[in-house]
């Protein structure tokens, strides 16, 4: 039976004279709901930071003690704590640009922490808290947006692809080596390997992406589709992108969809535990809309009040990802002060040291222009490159004298 | 005792491909139809019996998909040869082409290598509908980390494609389809020998009174027209360029010094295309040595016309002969 936010008419509902028009509130309720994320949304620590059962999912989570959920609060503040810095140094002129997560950090440390060493994970742009959580050096990502470099980390250590500006390539990357995963018999028991598959709301509007759900479907690809649906693409609302809710949209693929809270870290956790499992098992792929809010702008160089109320935000600021948990925490003893001050501590020399690096990151040299564009160099290019660096010689001295 | 096999382009191109995947098993291929129908042109044909539906896939119908799982199944440490069926239709798949497949091993430093070959086939002169005859190899040789490479013979299609598949580079093999089954192709080839470098041009007609640079099915027009010529008292020297990118133009050059005239050859349209890159280099590298402008004898710079006026749109060998004559004018 189609969700309650469907408002069109199915085969033998008999003739429509006038299409069914989803009123403004239907939107709202299927779409980008600020109170409640529509039904069907998977939550198990409530904004006001209670914890509420789940049948399915809590065997998921059973391991997360008070210990745990520390370790997962310390992340997602020190990962903000990373990302307003290079916000503010951007401000300063010390990055070229910053895309900001400010309010992603559940559904980015969630699924992040859900992975196994084996597994890999395939980023968008934005996804530094999964990089941190893939052990990733907050450092790498910097240079990036300082524009030294295009992507430093070593993504077989880590199981973490090269950051994918191109919008929704990745999602078919992510197929593609996740059907090598399932070639190389690395699916069918509860050590096997998995893929996660990072991309936003404004993706699914994409062609690769259909592709990359299509290509999964059809080889079986242990493969979880992670959507951060952050209610915005730039400017673009989620209701610019769909008709439906877009967890429903894996049912016409033939995978299971499922809508998260994506400011429930322990939720998203659970959840993507779950999809990665099910993968593991051959059940993949899986779709997971973690439904959240970019509570900043979409980089330095938008203006979010330029299309978005204020009130939209300060609702969401309410469903904050980082004080749910800090509140449940509080309230039941987990931590006390000390410990939120010992995190706070830790994030601001996070910060410092972040800083510090990004002052004296070193510009790469000439030469690097010319390296690694091919396995096997060409001899245009070294001819090329030899004649650009003689050219640079002849400065060597001038102005000196 | 050398094995020789006397082939087509088509059948030599099926038993390099075979030889590729017999000697590694992270070789594979993946297209539309290229399993059970052995590809609209049949060059996988009996692949998929003998080596599987996990080593040859019949693929979702979807270009930009058949190259963008091709770059994580490399990524993941596969061999991918992607068949696309017709030039035409490797727009959809531009996309993951330029932005990922080219710049992958350049973003991570070397850390990502993509070891994919993409087959083309290419080229008019079959008298086919719209989008099945085009030559858009320029595109792609202009794009900074694809190497491009177009066989115009039996011997070099057998080799050229092993080689691209062992190479850890990107390649785009442009393929002469209107030459697959031609039977004045069959060459006889030593399967067990030992193949030319990849990457590098060849003189495969000698002659002094003018050069003709070409490539891919523009290589039999200018033998042709090269036969034709000698009737008439002109010896022309041909080059086959076999690769386009990198464009290996030392023979070229050599020659040029020799003859003093150069025509350059290619079915696709002329503005800013490989021919013009040729013209280019020649007159900064051989500029003394020429007794006339370099000239080029391509398509027009127009979309590919409905194939009942290909015949004048393809280059034969008349208008060869004819810029031949106008250089000797000059």
């Amino acid at each position: 039976m189609p969700s309650e936010h469907w408002t069109h008419p199915e085969p033998g509902d008999g003739p429509a004279a006038v299409a069914a028009q989803p009123s403004p509130e239907q939107v709202i309720a299927g779409l980008r709901a600020t109170s409640e994320g529509g039904a069907e949304l998977t939550q198990l620590l409530t904004p006001e930071g209670e914890r509420v059962s789940s049948p399915q999912f809590d065997r998921y989570v059973d391991d997360i003690d008070a210990e745990a959920l520390k370790g997962l609060y310390r992340d997602m503040v020190l990962v903000r704590r990373a990302d307003r810095e290079a916000n503010a140094m951007q401000r300063q002129g010390q990055l070229g640009i910053w895309v900001p997560l400010l309010g992603q950090e559940a559904a980015q440390i969630g699924s992040g922490r859900a992975l196994r060493k084996g597994d890999m994970a395939f980023p968008s742009y934005r996804e530094h808290g999964v990089a941190y959580a893939r052990g990733v050096d907050l450092k790498e990502v910097l240079g990036i947006f300082r524009c030294t470099d295009h992507s430093g980390w070593d993504y077989k250590a880590h199981g973490f692809h090269p950051y994918t500006i191109v919008i929704g390539n990745q999602v078919l990357n992510a197929a593609g080596y996740a059907m090598g995963q399932k070639f190389e018999g690395k699916v069918g028991d509860d050590d096997s390997e998995a893929t996660i598959c990072y991309f936003g709301d404004g993706a699914t509007s994409q062609g690769d992406v259909h592709e990359g759900f299509v290509w999964a479907a059809v080889y079986d690809a242990p493969l979880v589709f992670f959507c951060q649906n952050n209610q915005w693409a730039i400017s673009e609302p989620t209701e610019r992108q769909s008709r439906l809710p877009l967890y429903q949209r894996a049912r016409g693929y033939g995978f299971p969809g499922i809508r998260v809270d994506g400011n429930d870290v322990l939720a998203c956790l659970a959840v993507s535990r779950w999809a990665l499992e099910e993968c593991r098992h051959g059940n993949g792929p899986v779709l997971i809309e973690a439904f959240t809010y970019r509570m900043d702008a979409h980089t330095t160089t938008d203006d979010p009040t330029r299309y978005r109320l204020s009130d939209e935000l300060e609702e969401w600021k309410l469903k904050d990802p980082i004080e749910r948990v800090r509140a449940y925490l509080a309230r039941g003893g987990g931590a006390d002060q000390a410990f939120f001050d010992q995190v706070q501590a830790d994030s601001d020399a996070f910060a410092a040291e972040l800083r510090e690096y990004c002052f004296n990151m070193p510009e790469p040299p000439p030469e690097r222009i010319f390296s690694n564009v091919y396995a096997e160099s060409t001899p245009l290019l070294d001819a090329q490159r030899e004649e650009f660096l003689s050219y640079l010689d002849g400065f060597v001295g001038a102005g000196e004298h | 005792m050398a094995d020789l096999q006397k082939l087509t382009i088509g059948k030599a191109i099926n038993l390099g491909l075979r030889r590729a995947m017999e000697e590694d098993p992270k070789v594979l291929i993946m297209g539309e139809d290229v399993g059970k129908l052995g590809g609209v042109f049949r060059i996988t044909d009996g692949l998929q019996k003998d080596f599987g539906e996990q080593r040859v896939l019949d693929t979702p119908l979807a270009e930009s998909g058949i190259i963008g799982t091709a770059v994580g199944l490399a990524v993941r440490g596969f061999r991918p040869v992607c068949e696309i069926q017709f030039e035409g239709f490797i727009f959809p798949g531009f996309d993951q082409i330029v932005s990922q497949v080219a710049k992958l091993h350049y973003r991570t430093q070397g850390k990502v290598k993509m070891p994919i070959v993409i087959r083309v086939p290419f080229g008019g002169g079959i008298g086919a509908v719209e989008h099945h005859s085009e030559s858009p190899e320029s595109l792609f040789a202009h794009i900074p980390g694809l190497k491009v490479v177009s066989v115009s013979n039996a011997v070099d299609a057998y080799w050229g494609i092993q080689q691209a598949i062992k190479a850890d580079d990107p390649i785009l093999f442009f393929e002469p389809k209107k030459l697959y089954h031609s039977g004045a192709m069959k060459a006889e080839i030593d399967v067990d020998g030992t193949p030319d470098p990849l990457f590098e041009s060849r003189v495969v007609r000698e002659g002094t009174t003018a050069t003709v640079v070409a490539y891919g099915p523009s290589v039999k027009v200018a033998l042709d027209a090269a036969t034709a010529a000698e009737d008439e008292g002109k010896s022309l020297e041909v080059i086959d360029l076999r690769t386009l990118s990198p464009l290996d133009l030392g023979p070229v050059f050599e020659s040029v010094r020799k003859t003093g005239r150069l025509i350059a050859l290619s079915e696709a349209p002329s503005e800013s295309s490989l021919t013009s890159e040729i013209a280019a280099r020649v007159q900064q590298e051989c500029f003394y040595s020429l007794e006339a402008p370099v000239l080029r004898v391509t398509g027009f710079d127009t979309p590919y016309p409905p194939a009942k006026l290909e015949e004048h749109y393809l280059p034969d060998l008349d208008r060869v002969l004819h810029a031949v004559d106008r250089s000797l004018a000059w």
